[in-house]
């Protein structure tokens, strides 16, 4: 019993030993799972707040790319002399500055050169 | 004039000072400016006093604003993005209780002014450019230039890019601005219909109800308002820092 299979001391306090390490992973893996779950359920509450956030973005960033295309647009009219063709150009590029802030805050357009624009959203 | 829904947003002299023909005047806006500054060091000076292993009630609650904090910036700029925490997190607890102030009846709210929401979003765009250009001199630019596009249409992308780069700080003050005017007019509006239905008999007053349930619920709303608002400054003046730090990828 004692010598046979390489086990030249008795078996039984090797097993105990090995049901107490047994019992102290089980024990670190049920915390481990523990945590994992506390973190889900706060990912999932924070989840439509971000959402929220997310919403307040939208709105504001269109706005200001057409205000500010416009306010440029107006500015090189008065500097040069080119009315209206400065307001025009300018407000069209501002429109579309205005879509793409509105496209990257929303993640359907990847954030392109300006980085991850889009993280508060997901 | 107890029904004008503007007047909560008049500037007033308290302490008038004028220096070489300019208004430095100490006005309600610079006042709770001010106590928006004490409350806040009050609060984080106060609270962290104890300094205990197992935080009290203060304590948590002041953890638990840097941590998040950190959190998002961590997220959103990477671990380098720490250096511009002490800015992050001053930008959020200003907002934050200028916000609060304003939730207390006949108080001013600070960030109704888009003055203050335009200088607050003029210091963040400023520090972008300032590090961006410092750290990665002229490299910086790379942010504008998007790459694999053709050579044709090259110039609109950066003009784009450009104008929606600008469109930053407009947004960022306009966004906190119009939330903090819109709720507090709306609020003021509603409350206002509660009054003008109330006195008019007692048909008035079982309509009033109405209104007067609508003013809490929207009270509620506000104070959402008020943390919301604090939070996407502070979430977005990490993404544009993070713009600042890594141009480019």
């Amino acid at each position: 019993m004692s010598g046979r299979d390489g086990q030249p001391s008795s078996p039984p306090p090797d097993d105990s030993e090995l049901s107490q390490r047994l019992r102290h992973l089980d024990r670190r893996l049920g915390d481990e799972r523990r945590s994992e779950r506390t973190a889900n359920a706060k990912l999932s509450v924070q989840a439509p707040r971000q959402g929220y956030a997310l919403a307040m973005r939208l709105g504001a960033d269109f706005v200001a790319g057409v205000v500010v295309g416009a306010a440029i647009g107006w500015g090189v009219d008065r500097l040069l002399g080119t009315s209206p063709w400065g307001l025009i150009v300018f407000l069209l590029l501002g429109f579309a500055a205005g879509i793409l802030s509105v496209m990257r805050s929303a993640g359907v357009v990847k954030p392109g050169p300006a980085g991850p624009d889009d993280v508060a959203g997901r | 004039m107890a029904y004008d829904p503007i007047h909560q947003f008049r500037i007033e002299n308290i302490v008038p000072i004028e220096v070489g023909g300019h208004d430095f005047s100490f006005t309600n806006s610079s006042l709770f400016m001010v106590l928006t500054v004490v409350a806040s060091t009050a609060f984080l000076v106060l609270s962290t006093q104890r300094r205990a292993l197992i935080p009290g009630r203060w304590q948590s609650a002041a953890e638990m604003t840097y941590e998040y904090i950190a959190q998002t910036l961590r997220d959103s700029a990477g671990n380098d993005g720490m250096r511009f925490f002490p800015l992050v997190f001053s930008l959020f607890m200003f907002v934050l209780v200028a916000n609060l102030w304003g939730m207390f009846p006949y108080f001013f709210t600070a960030t109704a002014q888009i003055i203050i929401t335009a200088a607050l979003a003029g210091i963040v765009i400023l520090t972008v450019v300032i590090f961006g250009f410092w750290k990665h001199g002229f490299h910086f630019l790379r942010l504008f230039v998007p790459s694999g596009v053709p050579k044709a249409i090259l110039p609109f992308i950066v003009a784009i890019e450009v104008l929606s780069f600008l469109s930053r700080p407009i947004s960022l003050s306009i966004r906190l601005f119009a939330n903090m005017l819109a709720g507090h007019i709306t609020l003021k509006v509603f409350a206002g219909f509660v009054v003008a239905l109330g006195s008019a008999g007692f048909l008035g007053i079982l309509g009033a109800v109405l209104p007067l349930l609508a003013t809490v619920a929207l009270t509620a709303l506000e104070f959402l308002v008020a943390a919301l608002q604090a939070y996407v400054f502070a979430i977005l003046t990490s993404l544009y820092l993070n713009d600042a730090l890594h141009p480019g990828h």
